[in-house]
Protein backbone atom coordinates (compact mmCIF):
# COMPACT_ATOMS: atom_id res chain seq x y z
CA UNK A 1 0.00 0.00 0.00
CA UNK A 2 1.23 3.46 -0.83
CA UNK A 3 2.13 5.44 2.24
CA UNK A 4 -0.16 8.22 1.10
CA UNK A 5 -3.05 5.75 1.15
CA UNK A 6 -2.29 4.39 4.62
CA UNK A 7 -5.04 5.20 7.05
CA UNK A 8 -4.10 7.78 9.67
CA UNK A 9 -3.32 6.20 13.04
CA UNK A 10 -6.01 6.82 15.60
CA UNK A 11 -4.76 8.89 18.52
CA UNK A 12 -3.84 6.79 21.54
CA UNK A 13 -6.33 6.58 24.38
CA UNK A 14 -5.49 6.45 28.07
CA UNK A 15 -6.02 2.69 28.01
CA UNK A 16 -2.96 2.33 25.74
CA UNK A 17 -0.73 3.35 28.64
CA UNK A 18 -2.24 1.08 31.29
CA UNK A 19 -0.59 -2.30 31.82
CA UNK A 20 -2.42 -5.50 32.71
CA UNK A 21 -1.02 -5.50 36.26
CA UNK A 22 -3.66 -4.71 38.84
CA UNK A 23 -2.67 -2.13 41.44
CA UNK A 24 -2.42 -3.46 44.97
CA UNK A 25 -3.22 -0.12 46.59
CA UNK A 26 -5.93 0.01 49.24
CA UNK A 27 -9.38 0.50 47.72
CA UNK A 28 -10.13 4.22 47.76
CA UNK A 29 -6.47 5.26 47.61
CA UNK A 30 -5.89 8.50 45.71
CA UNK A 31 -3.07 6.90 43.74
CA UNK A 32 -5.59 5.07 41.52
CA UNK A 33 -6.74 8.42 40.19
CA UNK A 34 -3.20 9.69 39.78
CA UNK A 35 -2.42 6.64 37.65
CA UNK A 36 -5.49 7.48 35.61
CA UNK A 37 -4.30 11.10 35.27
CA UNK A 38 -0.84 10.02 34.13
CA UNK A 39 -2.32 7.81 31.40
CA UNK A 40 -4.75 10.56 30.35
CA UNK A 41 -1.91 13.09 30.14
CA UNK A 42 0.17 10.76 27.98
CA UNK A 43 -2.87 10.22 25.75
CA UNK A 44 -3.39 13.98 25.47
CA UNK A 45 0.18 14.28 24.23
CA UNK A 46 -0.17 11.10 22.12
CA UNK A 47 3.32 9.96 23.12
CA UNK A 48 4.42 6.49 22.07
CA UNK A 49 4.70 4.37 25.25
CA UNK A 50 8.13 3.17 24.14
CA UNK A 51 9.33 6.77 24.14
CA UNK A 52 8.32 7.36 27.74
CA UNK A 53 10.09 6.16 30.88
CA UNK A 54 8.49 6.19 34.33
CA UNK A 55 11.04 6.11 37.13
CA UNK A 56 10.23 5.69 40.81
CA UNK A 57 11.68 4.98 44.21
CA UNK A 58 10.00 3.05 47.02
CA UNK A 59 6.57 3.38 48.55
CA UNK A 60 2.93 2.80 47.65
CA UNK A 61 2.90 5.45 44.92
CA UNK A 62 6.26 4.29 43.59
CA UNK A 63 4.55 1.22 42.20
CA UNK A 64 3.18 3.24 39.29
CA UNK A 65 5.81 2.23 36.67
CA UNK A 66 4.56 -1.36 36.70
CA UNK A 67 1.02 -0.21 36.05
CA UNK A 68 1.93 1.57 32.82
CA UNK A 69 2.98 0.22 29.43
CA UNK A 70 5.88 2.67 29.29
CA UNK A 71 9.44 1.74 30.15
CA UNK A 72 9.72 1.61 33.91
CA UNK A 73 12.43 1.69 36.54
CA UNK A 74 11.39 0.90 40.11
CA UNK A 75 14.55 1.98 41.85
CA UNK A 76 16.11 2.52 45.23
CA UNK A 77 14.35 4.41 48.02
CA UNK A 78 14.72 8.16 47.48
CA UNK A 79 16.94 7.77 44.44
CA UNK A 80 14.38 8.00 41.66
CA UNK A 81 15.49 11.50 40.69
CA UNK A 82 19.13 10.46 40.49
CA UNK A 83 18.31 7.55 38.20
CA UNK A 84 15.96 9.67 36.11
CA UNK A 85 18.53 12.45 35.75
CA UNK A 86 21.05 9.97 34.38
CA UNK A 87 18.48 8.48 32.05
CA UNK A 88 17.34 11.83 30.65
CA UNK A 89 20.88 13.11 30.11
CA UNK A 90 21.86 9.87 28.37
CA UNK A 91 18.62 9.58 26.40
CA UNK A 92 17.27 13.09 25.86
CA UNK A 93 14.86 11.74 23.27
CA UNK A 94 12.81 10.03 26.00
CA UNK A 95 10.05 11.71 27.98
CA UNK A 96 10.96 10.93 31.57
CA UNK A 97 8.40 10.99 34.37
CA UNK A 98 9.45 10.50 37.97
CA UNK A 99 6.84 9.35 40.45
CA UNK A 100 6.82 8.79 44.19
CA UNK A 101 5.54 9.80 47.56
CA UNK A 102 6.32 12.40 50.18
CA UNK A 103 8.52 10.12 52.28
CA UNK A 104 10.52 8.88 49.33
CA UNK A 105 10.87 12.32 47.78
CA UNK A 106 11.24 14.70 50.68
CA UNK A 107 12.96 12.61 53.34
CA UNK A 108 15.01 9.74 51.98
CA UNK A 109 15.39 11.54 48.67
CA UNK A 110 15.32 15.09 50.01
CA UNK A 111 18.84 15.89 48.92
CA UNK A 112 18.19 14.62 45.40
CA UNK A 113 15.02 16.70 45.29
CA UNK A 114 16.92 19.93 45.98
CA UNK A 115 19.57 19.23 43.41
CA UNK A 116 17.19 17.97 40.75
CA UNK A 117 15.40 21.32 41.02
CA UNK A 118 18.74 23.13 40.86
CA UNK A 119 20.04 21.18 37.86
CA UNK A 120 16.83 21.74 35.92
CA UNK A 121 17.08 18.63 33.76
CA UNK A 122 13.95 18.21 31.60
CA UNK A 123 12.03 15.85 33.92
CA UNK A 124 8.50 15.82 35.27
CA UNK A 125 8.38 14.90 38.94
CA UNK A 126 4.98 13.81 40.28
CA UNK A 127 4.78 13.48 44.05
CA UNK A 128 1.69 11.85 45.54
CA UNK A 129 1.61 13.50 48.93
CA UNK A 130 -0.52 11.92 51.65
CA UNK A 131 1.47 13.22 54.63
CA UNK A 132 2.25 9.70 55.86
CA UNK A 133 4.37 6.63 55.20
CA UNK A 134 1.58 4.30 54.10
CA UNK A 135 3.51 1.25 52.97
CA UNK A 136 5.31 0.91 56.30
CA UNK A 137 2.11 1.33 58.31
CA UNK A 138 1.59 4.96 59.11
CA UNK A 139 4.68 6.72 60.38
CA UNK A 140 4.77 10.53 60.12
CA UNK A 141 6.48 11.82 56.99
CA UNK A 142 8.15 15.17 56.30
CA UNK A 143 4.81 16.74 55.31
CA UNK A 144 2.87 15.41 58.31
CA UNK A 145 1.31 18.09 60.44
CA UNK A 146 3.23 18.55 63.73
CA UNK A 147 0.16 17.82 65.85
CA UNK A 148 -1.02 14.68 64.01
CA UNK A 149 -1.69 12.27 66.85
CA UNK A 150 -1.21 8.59 66.08
CA UNK A 151 -0.15 5.44 67.88
CA UNK A 152 3.26 5.76 66.28
CA UNK A 153 3.63 9.44 67.19
CA UNK A 154 1.57 10.05 70.33
CA UNK A 155 0.71 13.72 70.61
CA UNK A 156 2.29 14.43 67.24
CA UNK A 157 5.91 14.90 66.28
CA UNK A 158 5.96 18.59 67.13
CA UNK A 159 8.13 19.07 64.06
CA UNK A 160 7.31 21.71 61.47
CA UNK A 161 6.07 20.25 58.18
CA UNK A 162 8.22 20.46 55.05
CA UNK A 163 6.88 22.87 52.41
CA UNK A 164 7.73 21.14 49.12
CA UNK A 165 6.41 23.78 46.73
CA UNK A 166 8.39 26.65 48.15
CA UNK A 167 11.48 24.46 48.52
CA UNK A 168 11.17 23.46 44.85
CA UNK A 169 10.80 27.08 43.84
CA UNK A 170 13.75 28.24 45.92
CA UNK A 171 15.88 25.39 44.58
CA UNK A 172 15.27 26.28 40.94
CA UNK A 173 12.40 24.11 39.65
CA UNK A 174 11.15 25.56 36.37
CA UNK A 175 7.48 24.60 36.81
CA UNK A 176 5.66 24.27 40.10
CA UNK A 177 2.06 23.10 40.46
CA UNK A 178 -0.35 21.61 42.96
CA UNK A 179 -3.06 19.12 41.97
CA UNK A 180 -5.60 16.87 43.68
CA UNK A 181 -6.12 13.20 42.94
CA UNK A 182 -9.89 13.62 43.24
CA UNK A 183 -9.77 15.81 40.12
CA UNK A 184 -8.24 13.34 37.65
CA UNK A 185 -9.00 15.39 34.54
CA UNK A 186 -7.61 18.60 36.00
CA UNK A 187 -4.56 16.70 37.21
CA UNK A 188 -4.06 15.16 33.75
CA UNK A 189 -4.07 18.64 32.22
CA UNK A 190 -1.42 19.81 34.68
CA UNK A 191 0.77 16.74 34.07
CA UNK A 192 0.54 17.28 30.29
CA UNK A 193 1.44 20.93 30.75
CA UNK A 194 4.38 19.96 32.96
CA UNK A 195 5.69 17.47 30.40
CA UNK A 196 5.49 20.09 27.66
CA UNK A 197 7.28 22.71 29.76
CA UNK A 198 11.07 22.51 29.39
CA UNK A 199 13.23 21.91 32.43
CA UNK A 200 12.43 20.40 35.81
CA UNK A 201 8.68 20.35 36.44
CA UNK A 202 7.39 19.58 39.89
CA UNK A 203 3.79 18.63 40.65
CA UNK A 204 2.64 18.10 44.19
CA UNK A 205 -0.53 15.98 44.06
CA UNK A 206 -2.61 15.78 47.21
CA UNK A 207 -3.49 12.08 47.21
CA UNK A 208 -5.40 10.89 50.28
CA UNK A 209 -4.35 7.80 52.22
CA UNK A 210 -7.73 6.37 53.21
CA UNK A 211 -6.15 3.75 55.46
CA UNK A 212 -3.90 5.76 57.75
CA UNK A 213 -5.26 9.26 57.17
CA UNK A 214 -9.00 8.73 56.62
CA UNK A 215 -9.65 12.36 57.53
CA UNK A 216 -8.01 13.26 54.21
CA UNK A 217 -11.25 12.23 52.49
CA UNK A 218 -12.31 15.78 53.42
CA UNK A 219 -9.68 17.25 51.11
CA UNK A 220 -12.21 17.13 48.29
CA UNK A 221 -14.15 19.85 50.11
CA UNK A 222 -11.06 21.90 50.91
CA UNK A 223 -9.36 22.14 47.53
CA UNK A 224 -10.11 25.00 45.14
CA UNK A 225 -8.63 26.41 41.94
CA UNK A 226 -5.82 28.91 42.42
CA UNK A 227 -7.45 32.33 42.06
CA UNK A 228 -4.63 33.67 39.87
CA UNK A 229 -2.77 32.65 36.70
CA UNK A 230 0.69 31.10 36.84
CA UNK A 231 3.50 33.62 37.08
CA UNK A 232 7.08 33.55 35.80
CA UNK A 233 8.21 35.75 38.67
CA UNK A 234 9.66 33.52 41.40
CA UNK A 235 9.31 36.18 44.10
CA UNK A 236 5.60 36.59 43.38
CA UNK A 237 5.13 32.81 43.19
CA UNK A 238 6.93 32.39 46.53
CA UNK A 239 4.67 34.92 48.23
CA UNK A 240 1.58 33.18 46.88
CA UNK A 241 2.75 29.72 47.86
CA UNK A 242 3.87 30.77 51.33
CA UNK A 243 0.61 32.51 52.09
CA UNK A 244 -1.95 30.17 50.55
CA UNK A 245 -3.96 27.63 52.52
CA UNK A 246 -2.23 24.59 51.05
CA UNK A 247 -5.24 23.68 48.91
CA UNK A 248 -4.79 26.01 45.93
CA UNK A 249 -4.83 23.88 42.79
CA UNK A 250 -3.18 24.77 39.51
CA UNK A 251 0.08 25.82 37.96
CA UNK A 252 1.66 28.27 40.37
CA UNK A 253 4.95 29.02 38.65
CA UNK A 254 6.26 28.64 35.09
CA UNK A 255 9.85 29.77 34.72
CA UNK A 256 11.90 30.22 31.60
CA UNK A 257 15.29 28.89 32.66
CA UNK A 258 17.00 26.80 29.99
CA UNK A 259 17.17 23.11 30.98
CA UNK A 260 20.47 21.40 31.68
CA UNK A 261 21.30 18.99 28.88
CA UNK A 262 24.62 17.54 29.98
CA UNK A 263 27.85 17.44 28.07
CA UNK A 264 28.00 16.33 24.44
CA UNK A 265 28.01 12.54 24.28
CA UNK A 266 31.51 11.06 24.17
CA UNK A 267 32.43 8.51 21.51
CA UNK A 268 30.57 5.32 22.33
CA UNK A 269 32.73 2.65 23.98
CA UNK A 270 32.62 -0.85 22.54
CA UNK A 271 32.26 -4.10 24.49
CA UNK A 272 36.00 -4.70 24.17
CA UNK A 273 36.76 -1.31 25.69
CA UNK A 274 34.48 -2.06 28.62
CA UNK A 275 36.02 -5.50 29.16
CA UNK A 276 39.48 -3.90 29.20
CA UNK A 277 38.38 -1.23 31.65
CA UNK A 278 36.84 -3.71 34.08
CA UNK A 279 39.42 -6.50 33.70
CA UNK A 280 40.66 -7.80 37.06
CA UNK B 1 -19.35 20.03 30.00
CA UNK B 2 -21.38 22.30 32.20
CA UNK B 3 -25.11 22.53 32.04
CA UNK B 4 -24.96 25.87 30.26
CA UNK B 5 -27.61 26.96 27.81
CA UNK B 6 -25.48 26.99 24.66
CA UNK B 7 -24.33 23.38 24.44
CA UNK B 8 -24.70 21.86 20.95
CA UNK B 9 -26.19 18.44 20.25
CA UNK B 10 -22.79 17.02 19.28
CA UNK B 11 -21.23 18.41 22.45
CA UNK B 12 -24.10 16.93 24.42
CA UNK B 13 -23.52 13.46 22.99
CA UNK B 14 -19.75 13.74 23.38
CA UNK B 15 -20.24 14.65 27.03
CA UNK B 16 -22.71 11.84 27.58
CA UNK B 17 -20.29 9.33 26.07
CA UNK B 18 -17.40 10.69 28.13
CA UNK B 19 -19.60 10.42 31.21
CA UNK B 20 -20.33 6.74 30.54
CA UNK B 21 -16.68 5.97 29.75
CA UNK B 22 -15.42 7.63 32.92
CA UNK B 23 -18.00 5.80 34.99
CA UNK B 24 -16.93 2.50 33.40
CA UNK B 25 -13.28 3.25 34.05
CA UNK B 26 -13.90 3.99 37.73
CA UNK B 27 -15.91 0.77 38.18
CA UNK B 28 -13.05 -1.15 36.50
CA UNK B 29 -10.59 0.42 38.93
CA UNK B 30 -12.79 -0.64 41.82
CA UNK B 31 -13.06 -4.17 40.40
CA UNK B 32 -9.29 -4.41 40.11
CA UNK B 33 -8.88 -3.19 43.68
CA UNK B 34 -11.40 -5.72 44.96
CA UNK B 35 -9.74 -8.54 43.03
CA UNK B 36 -6.45 -7.59 44.64
CA UNK B 37 -8.12 -7.70 48.05
CA UNK B 38 -9.77 -11.05 47.46
CA UNK B 39 -13.32 -9.70 47.50
CA UNK B 40 -14.32 -11.62 44.38
CA UNK B 41 -18.09 -11.18 44.63
CA UNK B 42 -17.86 -7.40 44.84
CA UNK B 43 -15.19 -7.32 42.13
CA UNK B 44 -17.52 -9.22 39.84
CA UNK B 45 -20.36 -6.75 40.50
CA UNK B 46 -18.16 -3.77 39.75
CA UNK B 47 -17.02 -5.51 36.57
CA UNK B 48 -20.69 -5.94 35.54
CA UNK B 49 -21.45 -2.29 36.22
CA UNK B 50 -18.39 -1.27 34.19
CA UNK B 51 -19.59 -3.41 31.30
CA UNK B 52 -23.04 -1.80 31.42
CA UNK B 53 -21.60 1.73 31.35
CA UNK B 54 -19.18 0.82 28.55
CA UNK B 55 -22.04 -0.65 26.54
CA UNK B 56 -24.01 2.56 26.93
CA UNK B 57 -21.03 4.51 25.62
CA UNK B 58 -20.71 2.17 22.62
CA UNK B 59 -24.43 2.48 21.87
CA UNK B 60 -24.23 6.26 21.91
CA UNK B 61 -21.18 6.18 19.63
CA UNK B 62 -23.09 3.97 17.20
CA UNK B 63 -26.15 6.20 17.44
CA UNK B 64 -24.07 9.18 16.32
CA UNK B 65 -22.15 7.13 13.75
CA UNK B 66 -18.88 7.97 15.47
CA UNK B 67 -15.96 5.54 15.46
CA UNK B 68 -13.62 7.39 17.81
CA UNK B 69 -13.89 10.09 20.41
CA UNK B 70 -10.24 10.67 21.32
CA UNK B 71 -10.56 14.06 22.96
CA UNK B 72 -13.24 13.69 25.55
CA UNK B 73 -14.77 16.88 26.87
CA UNK B 74 -14.76 17.82 30.53
CA UNK B 75 -17.94 16.71 32.24
CA UNK B 76 -17.68 17.80 35.84
CA UNK B 77 -20.99 17.94 37.69
CA UNK B 78 -21.50 18.28 41.46
CA UNK B 79 -17.77 17.84 41.97
CA UNK B 80 -14.72 17.30 39.83
CA UNK B 81 -15.92 14.36 37.78
CA UNK B 82 -18.73 13.23 35.53
CA UNK B 83 -22.25 12.89 36.85
CA UNK B 84 -22.17 9.09 36.82
CA UNK B 85 -18.65 8.56 38.14
CA UNK B 86 -18.37 7.03 41.60
CA UNK B 87 -16.21 8.95 44.05
CA UNK B 88 -12.76 7.38 44.10
CA UNK B 89 -12.72 6.97 47.87
CA UNK B 90 -16.20 5.45 48.20
CA UNK B 91 -14.98 1.88 48.59
CA UNK B 92 -13.74 -0.43 51.33
CA UNK B 93 -12.03 -3.79 50.97
CA UNK B 94 -14.76 -5.47 53.05
CA UNK B 95 -17.69 -3.86 51.28
CA UNK B 96 -20.61 -6.06 50.31
CA UNK B 97 -22.85 -6.31 47.22
CA UNK B 98 -25.38 -4.08 49.00
CA UNK B 99 -22.74 -1.35 49.28
CA UNK B 100 -21.96 -1.69 45.57
CA UNK B 101 -25.59 -1.12 44.72
CA UNK B 102 -25.88 1.79 47.15
CA UNK B 103 -22.92 3.37 45.39
CA UNK B 104 -24.43 2.73 41.96
CA UNK B 105 -27.71 4.27 43.13
CA UNK B 106 -25.99 7.49 44.19
CA UNK B 107 -24.33 7.71 40.78
CA UNK B 108 -27.50 7.03 38.81
CA UNK B 109 -29.43 9.59 40.84
CA UNK B 110 -26.73 12.16 40.18
CA UNK B 111 -27.01 11.41 36.46
CA UNK B 112 -30.77 12.04 36.64
CA UNK B 113 -30.12 15.45 38.21
CA UNK B 114 -27.52 16.23 35.57
CA UNK B 115 -29.82 15.58 32.61
CA UNK B 116 -32.71 17.27 34.38
CA UNK B 117 -30.67 20.42 34.91
CA UNK B 118 -29.42 20.30 31.33
CA UNK B 119 -32.95 19.94 29.96
CA UNK B 120 -34.05 22.93 31.99
CA UNK B 121 -31.13 25.16 31.06
CA UNK B 122 -30.64 24.51 27.34
CA UNK B 123 -32.10 26.79 24.70
CA UNK B 124 -31.65 24.15 21.97
CA UNK B 125 -34.79 22.07 21.46
CA UNK B 126 -32.92 19.02 20.14
CA UNK B 127 -30.62 19.04 23.17
CA UNK B 128 -33.59 19.44 25.49
CA UNK B 129 -35.34 16.43 23.95
CA UNK B 130 -32.18 14.33 24.15
CA UNK B 131 -31.56 15.38 27.76
CA UNK B 132 -35.11 14.42 28.74
CA UNK B 133 -34.71 11.07 26.98
CA UNK B 134 -31.46 10.40 28.82
CA UNK B 135 -32.99 11.52 32.08
CA UNK B 136 -35.79 9.00 31.60
CA UNK B 137 -33.21 6.26 30.94
CA UNK B 138 -31.30 7.15 34.07
CA UNK B 139 -34.54 7.07 36.05
CA UNK B 140 -35.08 3.53 34.74
CA UNK B 141 -31.60 2.65 35.98
CA UNK B 142 -32.42 4.10 39.38
CA UNK B 143 -35.52 1.91 39.55
CA UNK B 144 -33.55 -1.15 38.44
CA UNK B 145 -30.87 -0.62 41.06
CA UNK B 146 -33.50 -0.10 43.78
CA UNK B 147 -35.21 -3.30 42.72
CA UNK B 148 -31.88 -5.13 42.73
CA UNK B 149 -31.11 -3.80 46.22
CA UNK B 150 -34.34 -5.31 47.43
CA UNK B 151 -33.02 -8.74 46.51
CA UNK B 152 -29.65 -8.30 48.21
CA UNK B 153 -28.99 -8.89 51.87
CA UNK B 154 -28.28 -5.79 53.91
CA UNK B 155 -24.86 -5.89 55.60
CA UNK B 156 -24.62 -6.28 59.38
CA UNK B 157 -23.64 -3.20 61.35
CA UNK B 158 -20.16 -4.57 61.97
CA UNK B 159 -19.44 -5.32 58.32
CA UNK B 160 -16.18 -3.34 58.38
CA UNK B 161 -14.79 -5.05 61.48
CA UNK B 162 -11.79 -7.21 60.60
CA UNK B 163 -10.37 -9.24 63.44
CA UNK B 164 -7.24 -9.87 61.42
CA UNK B 165 -6.77 -6.60 59.56
CA UNK B 166 -4.18 -6.39 56.83
CA UNK B 167 -2.92 -3.09 58.16
CA UNK B 168 -2.92 -1.68 61.68
CA UNK B 169 -0.69 0.49 63.76
CA UNK B 170 -0.79 -1.15 67.19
Amino acid sequence: MDIAEAPARAPRTAAAYKSSYKPIWCPGCGDFSVLSSVTKALAQLDLAPENVAVVSGIGCSSRIPAYTTCYGFHGVHGRALAAATGLKVARPDLTVLVTGGDGDGYSIGGNHFLHACRRNVDLTYVVMDNHVYGMTKGQPSPTTEPDWDSKLSPGGTGVRAFHPLVIALASGANFVARAFSGDPNGTADIIAQAIRHPGFSFIEILSPCVTFRPEQRDWKDAVHPAPVEATDDPARAARRIMTDDGFNLGVLYMGNRAPYKGYPAPARAGIADLETEFAL
Amino acid sequence: MSTDATVSLDAFFAAAIAMEEEAAQRYEEFADAMDSHNNAEVASMFRRLAAVEARHADELMAQRGWTALPLLPRIAFEGFEGAETAQADAVHYLMTPWHVLSLALVNEERAVRFFDQLAKSTTDEAVRRAALEFKAEEEEHVALVREWMGRVEKPPVDWAVDLDPPRYTD
